[in-house]
């Protein structure tokens, strides 16, 4: 990993590793890791691997939760997971995407209830994981470029 | 099988059994629809029809439904005499809705809508058309003339024609008879072809649906006709409107070549796709098909509110 990685190791948070290539910020945003975080945080984006390009996250002092990560596996499912603490790999895992999608993407269908002033959030059904399909709970329209649509 | 409280807000909702089971529960009410024999099985309840959008048929037959069963009506038919002009949210106006009635009956210009007011009413919501998306009660409608006319569903040579892409009612009648395991033909303009989502799913379902511009090639093994309208209001420009608004007639001379016992639907309002000179003819099932919305929404209603007969 040190070989692999452009970027220093951290003693405690978490790597997301096997991004897709240039979706390391919409990532971070999707996770609402923002300027307000305390925690450093760097991206490194379109690095040589074995399977090709792939970005990668490292959040330090911070451990994510699986079921707040797991969204992000709309625009990157082949991310993994990894957990370090004082230095050492604790836990490792592969994003899978939730059953549903609440306020993440906007509806592709500009006469769907869920773009007009409604008091909901937008509702997707997962309906494939690799490559992530959903289909909009309101309106049962699919979008097709889901890393176009994240709120 | 339950269906007190239930929404119907697509067909899509339901399993082939629940369909059977609304379509004979529609076929014991048409006395009672035609006003042969009463009964009071929706005595004191109260019935919201809420219709943002025209409708002629749909509002109508539910509401002679809803007093065929002795329930009463409240409601409107054009949102400008309410709070929606304020500003008010649809998700507001369900909310007065549920707190005034037993059940919501509604039409709305927004895909999603009646599923959102499922979300904020209490109440079961029956979907009477949001945008172009569903027609759940429309779908049943034509399900049920089909099974009265043919005795069955599955099997038949079903023929969808005109406005595939925008009529919404076809969407949803074309996954519900692949349901049923019929043999579809789509013909429409190029321009107004069926949804590759929707002929996914038909494949999904079985079924591998002859799409066409020529209805002369299949007129003659077809045993359903289902026409529609070409809508005006569905197209963003109206010059793609124009190009295909008199692509297909269905007049005497056409029917020469059909099957005796072919029967042609419509949800209506028809414009210029059939020739007044076929409602004369045993082809014609149009009329007939929109009288049967009153007993498929007694069913529904009398379903959803717990009645019995």
């Amino acid at each position: 990993m040190k070989k692999e990685l452009k970027v220093p190791l951290i003693k405690d948070g978490t790597v997301i590793d096997h991004i897709t290539p240039g979706n390391a910020v919409k990532v971070l945003h999707i996770l609402g890791i923002t300027k307000t975080s305390s925690s450093t945080v760097s991206v490194v984006m379109n690095v040589k691997s074995k399977l090709g390009k792939k970005d990668i996250v490292k959040i330090e002092n911070r451990e994510l939760d699986p079921t707040e990560v797991n969204k992000i596996a709309l625009i990157a499912p082949k991310a993994t997971i990894n957990i370090i603490r004082d230095y050492e790999l604790a836990e490792k895992y592969k994003v899978k995407l939730p059953d549903e999608i609440l306020g993440i993407v906007r509806c592709s269908n500009p006469t769907c209830v869920s773009n007009s002033k409604e008091p909901v959030k937008s509702r997707f059904k997962v309906i494939s994981r690799d490559p992530p399909r959903i289909l909009c709970y309101y309106c049962e329209r699919e979008p097709e470029d889901i890393s176009e649509r994240i709120i | 099988m339950n269906f007190k409280e239930k929404d119907i807000i697509s067909i899509k909702d339901f399993s082939k059994k629940e369909i059977n089971y609304i379509l004979d529960f529609a076929e014991k009410m048409v006395p009672y629809a035609k006003g042969e024999k009463y009964k009071k099985v929706l005595n004191g309840k109260v019935l919201s029809t809420l219709f943002f959008e025209p409708s002629t048929r749909t509002r109508l037959s539910f509401e002679s439904a809803m007093n065929r069963l002795a329930g009463k009506v409240i409601g409107f038919s054009d949102p400008t005499g309410t709070s929606q002009k304020k500003g008010e949210s649809l998700a507001d106006t369900i909310r007065m809705a549920d707190s005034y009635s037993d059940a919501i009956v509604i039409r709305h210009p927004q895909e999603g809508a009646a599923r959102l007011a499922a979300e904020f009413a209490e109440v079961p919501v029956l979907n009477a058309g949001d945008g172009a998306g569903r027609h759940p009660t429309q779908c049943l409608l034509d399900l049920f003339t089909i099974k009265t006319e043919k005795k069955k569903i599955g099997s038949n040579n079903i023929v969808l024609l005109g406005d595939l892409k925008y009529g919404r009612t076809v969407h949803s009648l074309a996954y519900a008879l692949a349901l049923y395991g019929a043999n579809l033909t789509f013909v429409s303009p190029a321009s107004l072809k069926m949804p590759k989502e929707v002929i996914n799913e038909c494949k999904d379902l079985g079924v591998e649906p002859v799409q066409t511009s020529s209805l002369e090639k299949v007129i003659k093994d077809a045993d359903v006709l289902y026409v529609t309208r070409i809508q005006k209001e569905r197209f963003p420009d109206a010059e793609e409107y124009n190009r295909v608004i008199d692509s297909y007639l269905i007049d005497n001379e056409l029917l020469q070549n059909a099957k005796e016992n072919l029967i042609i639907m419509h949800p209506l309002p028809r414009v210029t796709e059939i020739d007044p000179e076929v409602d004369k003819t045993s082809h014609a099932l149009y009329f007939k098909q929109a009288f049967n919305g009153v007993p498929v929404r007694m069913a529904l209603l009398s379903l959803v509110m717990g009645g019995s007969l």
